[in-house]
This record gives C-alpha cells, sequence and structure tokens, in this order.
C-alpha cells in the first residue's frame, strides 16, 4: 500500500495552504495512507491544524530550535530521516519545496518528479515541461522511493474535517551550521495573498511607473482581489519580486484574473492557464493575450481602468 | 578564491514557439534555434563579474549534454570563461546525474563556488544545484537575485514566495540565479575569434564513473490543453456584463 509523507510548509504558527493542496494530489493516489511531517522550533500549532486535514493519518512533529528558520540544507537531513517505510515523500512546488525537495531527493539517492499536475497511479504521473508548452506523462522505478513537488494550482486545498493522530519525534543527526538566515524582508500582507486569492489583478510594462501601478492597486481593492505583475513589471522596478507571475514566478489558478497591460508571453501565459476566467485589456487588438482571454477590451488602460474601477466599486 | 565553476545547459532557444511531435515521443528540435539555458547566462555573467572584481581567478564553464553542446560552452568562453569542459553523457540526462558530474568535477578542480541557473527552461526540472549542494554537503543558495563574495563567505539575497531572504553562507557552496541577478554582456566578435583558442576538455561520462541513477521514464508527451477563444467587449459596461453574466461581480 502506498505511505505518502508530506513535508509541510508553515510561517509564523499556521500552515501554509501548499500543504493542503498536497494532501488533495496524495489523496489522488488509489488507497494511499498520508502522513505529514512538521519540522518547526515549536510546531504545536501548526500539527494541530494540519490534523484536522481530511486524508491525513497521522501528523509528525519534529521540534529543533534549529528549525526556526527553513533552511534547505538543515532540514533535508530531517526529513530523510523521517522517510523509512514510505513509498512517496511529496512537497509543494512552492520556493519553500523547490528548495528543499531535490535536496532530500539527492540524499535518497533518486531523481525528483518536479510539479505533478495529475497523478494517474502511484508511479505515474504528469507534469509540465516547456513553460507549459508540453505536458510530458512521466513514470518512476517501482523499487525506489517517488520525491516529488507538487503543482499547487492543479489542486483544491483537502477539506477540514479529518482528524489525525499526532506524534513527535526527535531525530538526532548531526545539522550543519554553514548556512545562516540574516533576514526576510516580507512584502505587506494588506491584500488578498496572490496565490490564494479568488481573484487577481495584473498590471504589465504599460503601466510605467511605480506610480501608475496605483491604477492596479485601487482597482484590486475596489474588487477585494490580490495584485499581481508581468516580469516586465517587475524588472522595471514598478513591483516587488514576490508579485511575479509566470514560469518562473508564481503559477496561481484565481476564479478571475485581470490582465492590464501585459502582452501575453508564453512566460507569463504558464503561470495562468488554470485561471477560471481571463479578462485583458490591452490597447493592441494582435496581442497574445487575447488568445487566451475569456473576456477582451481593446483599448488605454489609463481611461479604462478607473472606469472600470467606478463601475465595480 | 581560486575558481568558479558554471554549468551551461544547451536548450531550446526561450523565443521558439515549442511544438510537440504528433508521435508523442517529445517536442521538435529539428532545425530550432538552441541557446544558452537564459539562468546560465546570468549565473556565468555573475562569476565574471566576480573575476574581474578580483574574487576569483579562473572561470570554468561546463556543458554536460551532447557533442552540439561546444557551441554553448564557445559563447560562453566568448563571454569571458577561461576554459570549458564538456561532459559527454550520451543519453543520460536527468538533474541527479548532472549533480553527480559536476561533483566528479569539483573533486578535480577544487572550485570555491559552483553558480548554476536556477532551473533549465526546457525541462523545468530546478533539481542540479539543489542536489549537488546535498551530495556535496555544502550549503545552497537557490533562486539568489544577489550575491556578495567575502573572503571564505558570501551573502547571498534570494527570491521566496512572500519577499526576499537574505542568508550568509560558508563557502565552497553551490549559488543557483535567478532572473533579476544581472543582466548577462553581448559577446563581441573578436571575443568570438579569442575563444577558439581558449582550452575545451571533453571528457566521456564513463570516465567519471557515476553511478547510475534510477530513471524517471518520459512515457508521452502532448500539448497543454488549449484555453477556448473568448469573445471582446467594446467597453467597460460591456465588460462589467459579462462579468455579471459569469456570476464573478
Ligand atoms: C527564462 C525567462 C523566464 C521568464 N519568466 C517570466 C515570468 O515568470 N513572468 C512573466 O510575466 N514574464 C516572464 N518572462 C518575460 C516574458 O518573456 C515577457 O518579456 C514579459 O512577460 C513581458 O511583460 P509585459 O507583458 O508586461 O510587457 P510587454 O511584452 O512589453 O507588453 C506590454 C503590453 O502592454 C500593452 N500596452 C502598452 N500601453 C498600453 C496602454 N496604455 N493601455 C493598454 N495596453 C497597453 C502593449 O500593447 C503590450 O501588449 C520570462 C522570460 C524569460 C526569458
Amino acid at each position: 500500500m502506498p505511505k505518502v509523507l508530506i513535508v509541510a510548509e508553515h510561517a509564523d504558527g499556521k500552515a501554509n495552504p501548499s500543504t493542503a493542496k498536497c494532501v488533495a494530489c496524495a489523496s489522488a493516489i488509489p488507497d494511499a495512507e498520508i502522513h505529514v511531517v512538521v519540522l518547526s522550533d515549536d510546531s504545536e500549532n501548526v500539527a494541530n491544524e494540519l490534523a484536522t486535514l481530511a486524508g491525513v493519518a497521522r501528523v509528525i512533529r519534529v521540534d529543533n530550535s534549529q528549525n526556526s528558520n527553513t533552511i534547505a540544507a538543515v532540514q533535508a537531513p530531517q526529513v530523510v530521516a523521517v522517510t523509512d517505510g514510505y513509498s512517496h515523500v511529496f512537497g509543494p512546488s512552492t520556493t519553500f519545496g523547490k528548495d528543499l525537495m531535490p535536496r532530500v531527493a539527492a540524499l535518497l539517492g533518486v531523481n525528483q518528479v518536479s510539479d505533478i499536475m495529475e497523478v494517474l497511479g502511484s508511479h505515474s504521473f504528469k507534469r509540465p515541461v516547456y513553460a507549459g508548452n508540453a505536458v510530458v506523462t512521466v513514470e518512476t522505478p517501482s523499487d525506489s522511493i517517488v520525491v516529488a513537488t507538487v503543482r499547487v494550482a492543479s489542486y483544491r486545498s483537502a477539506p477540514n474535517d479529518g482528524d489525525a493522530t499526532i506524534d513527535a519525534v526527535t531525530i538526532d543527526a548531526e545539522l550543519p551550521v554553514h548556512t545562516r538566515f540574516l533576514e526576510l524582508q516580507a512584502g505587506s500582507a494588506d491584500r488578498p495573498d496572490l496565490q490564494t486569492a479568488a481573484t487577481v489583478v495584473s498590471g504589465g510594462r504599460a503601466l510605467g511607473s511605480t506610480e501608475s501601478f496605483d491604477l492596479i492597486y485601487k482597482l484590486a481593492d475596489a474588487l477585494g482581489a490580490g495584485v499581481g505583475a508581468s516580469r516586465a513589471a517587475v524588472d522595471a522596478g514598478y513591483v516587488p519580486n514576490e508579485m511575479q507571475v509566470g514560469q518562473t514566478g508564481k503559477i496561481i489558478a484565481p476564479d478571475l484574473y485581470i490582465a492590464i497591460g501585459i502582452s501575453g508571453a508564453i512566460q507569463h501565459l504558464t503561470g495562468i492557464k488554470d485561471a477560471g476566467t481571463i479578462v485583458a485589456i490591452n490597447k493592441d487588438g494582435e496581442a497574445p493575450i487575447f488568445e487566451v482571454a475569456d473576456i477582451g477590451l481593446v483599448g488605454d488602460l489609463f481611461t479604462i481602468v478607473p472606469e472600470l474601477q467606478d463601475a465595480v466599486s | 578564491m581560486d575558481k568558479i565553476l558554471v554549468g551551461l545547459k544547451r536548450v531550446v532557444d526561450y523565443n521558439v514557439r515549442v511544438r510537440v511531435r504528433s508521435d508523442g515521443s517529445g517536442v521538435e528540435t529539428d532545425g530550432v534555434k538552441m541557446s544558452i539555458n537564459p539562468f546560465d547566462e546570468i549565473a556565468l555573467e555573475e562569476a565574471l563579474r566576480i573575476k574581474e572584481r578580483g574574487d576569483a581567478s579562473e572561470v570554468i564553464v561546463v556543458s554536460i549534454g551532447g557533442n552540439d553542446s561546444q557551441q554553448q560552452l564557445r559563447t560562453g568562453l566568448a563571454m569571458g570563461a577561461d576554459r570549458a569542459i564538456l561532459v559527454d553523457s550520451g543519453e543520460t540526462r536527468d538533474p541527479l546525474t548532472y549533480a553527480r558530474v559536476f561533483l566528479a568535477l569539483i573533486e578535480r578542480e577544487n572550485p570555491g563556488l559552483v553558480i548554476l541557473g536556477k532551473q533549465a527552461i526546457d525541462d523545468d526540472n530546478s533539481q542540479t544545484g539543489q542536489m549537488l549542494a546535498a551530495l556535496w554537503d555544502r550549503p545552497q543558495a537557490t533562486f539568489a537575485s544577489k550575491l556578495e563574495v567575502n573572503g571564505d563567505k558570501a551573502t547571498v539575497t534570494r527570491e521566496v514566495d512572500v519577499g526576499l531572504e537574505i542568508v550568509e553562507i560558508d563557502l565552497p557552496a553551490v549559488v543557483t540565479v535567478d532572473l533579476r541577478m544581472n543582466e548577462p554582456r553581448y559577446v563581441k566578435l573578436p571575443d568570438i575569434m579569442k575563444a577558439k583558442k581558449k582550452p575545451l576538455d571533453t571528457i566521456d561520462i564513463a570516465e567519471l564513473n557515476i553511478e547510475q541513477a534510477p530513471a524517471i521514464k518520459e512515457v508521452n508527451f502532448e500539448p497543454p490543453s488549449d484555453r477556448e477563444k473568448g469573445v471582446l467587449v467594446d467597453d467597460v459596461a460591456g465588460l462589467v456584463a459579462a462579468l455579471k453574466d459569469k456570476g464573478l461581480l
């Protein structure tokens, strides 16, 4: 019987929604028994929260003062220490999981399946390649452990009606001190999180300046939406890096995505393919964004956006 | 520091509209423009800048793949790398093998820093750097947008989901770079001529005695599911009506 261990992502005593999505992915493996491991300096609250996820049988707490920051080189040996008896180890394909899971895979002597978007069987998965221009079906060897990251935008969170057992384990592995956390410069948390917001409004290079990007924030606030951006807007310094949507930014799946002054380069589109409805506002009727938009409006954003904001306020 | 090792992977150029072969065996690469993986180019630029600041004495570019990767290594030499190593890996192309190859080269070259791209834009795996750091038992600083070398330490700014994380690492270490680290220089014609004289060694992967990694089989490629073409509206009123229609307002 498949036994899946999920490495939880969390911060400030709260689970990141990516963990519930990994559980949903693992639940697609027939007959899987699902456990979650929490590495923390104080895992109690996170463990209690994760124990309510439907489908999870057991939550394993690993408390260690060296886990106060998520350092892959420190966490990987601890994950490996609890993998005995598991057929699968999953983590989210967020920057947390992308950093940690390949390190775990290497220590276990296997390649990783990156970005699972669909489970076909216990050792068969679909994943995107070439910036989402192709989808490949992969098969992992049946005689070795499967280490994978889950493309979180492909899954809806597992519901919270479960009741898992919780136990704590101690691990005496010698943990490295060669990597030291100095500082986290986190963006403001005033708006809905880009990765979980039901509506996202994004702006591109066309905004032209940090000041003009205010138009995007105002429209987003009127809609209760999260805010994203194209790489060009981030590179130009209009907005911080954590707002980038796309192949090398965040992959998101909101119910409604509004792309404003964004041309629709393939690297951007791969980040929004799973959105429910895509709206494009662009002055160039030939822009590639219109090939994927459900609703398109050709025109100047500097007149359209304030009008739209008024209409929805 | 003495040496910096940089990986250069040959990939389909990022401007190419990739098409899946009709038999599902892969994507079309015949007659398609191939380039250095864009992240790797940024990795090389960073290594060259470290050397130009006097913090390293030699930059070695490495490619693992077929003979055709010589082209990307020559471009790397023209950008300013001192020498190149091609590891001919035949049909074997997986991140764990790449990591094991880099480890074998590290044992020969003893670099102070290995700089790689954070992912390759063909398989989008994002694994090799982290795997190498694990096998080498050294620090990894992934998704880096800033790298400052100070003696036997480095301070690295990482682009993470919530913002920027700054870490200090002991050297030697592996750094994988994100897009905003720098803008790679353009190669000038005289540099291309000079690069022809720089050393490019080819090593057969068999010489490195790499343990074979359990392979993940790629059984079928398919195009992504298409989104249906939508409608154009004439004005804001039309947009609002269309959104209301879908229950989104
Ligand atoms: C390896 C790699 C990875 C990448 N990863 C990403 C990624 O993760 N995310 C990403 O977004 N990009 C990524 N890119 C970059 C991508 O290729 C594009 O360059 C980028 O998405 C373009 O951003 P943009 O649409 O804002 O700018 P542009 O392409 O310049 O488009 C601006 C658009 O605004 C329109 N416009 C201008 N003025 C107005 C106006 N007044 N009113 C309305 N419309 C107007 C124009 O018609 C145009 O369509 C990556 C590139 C590479 C090589």
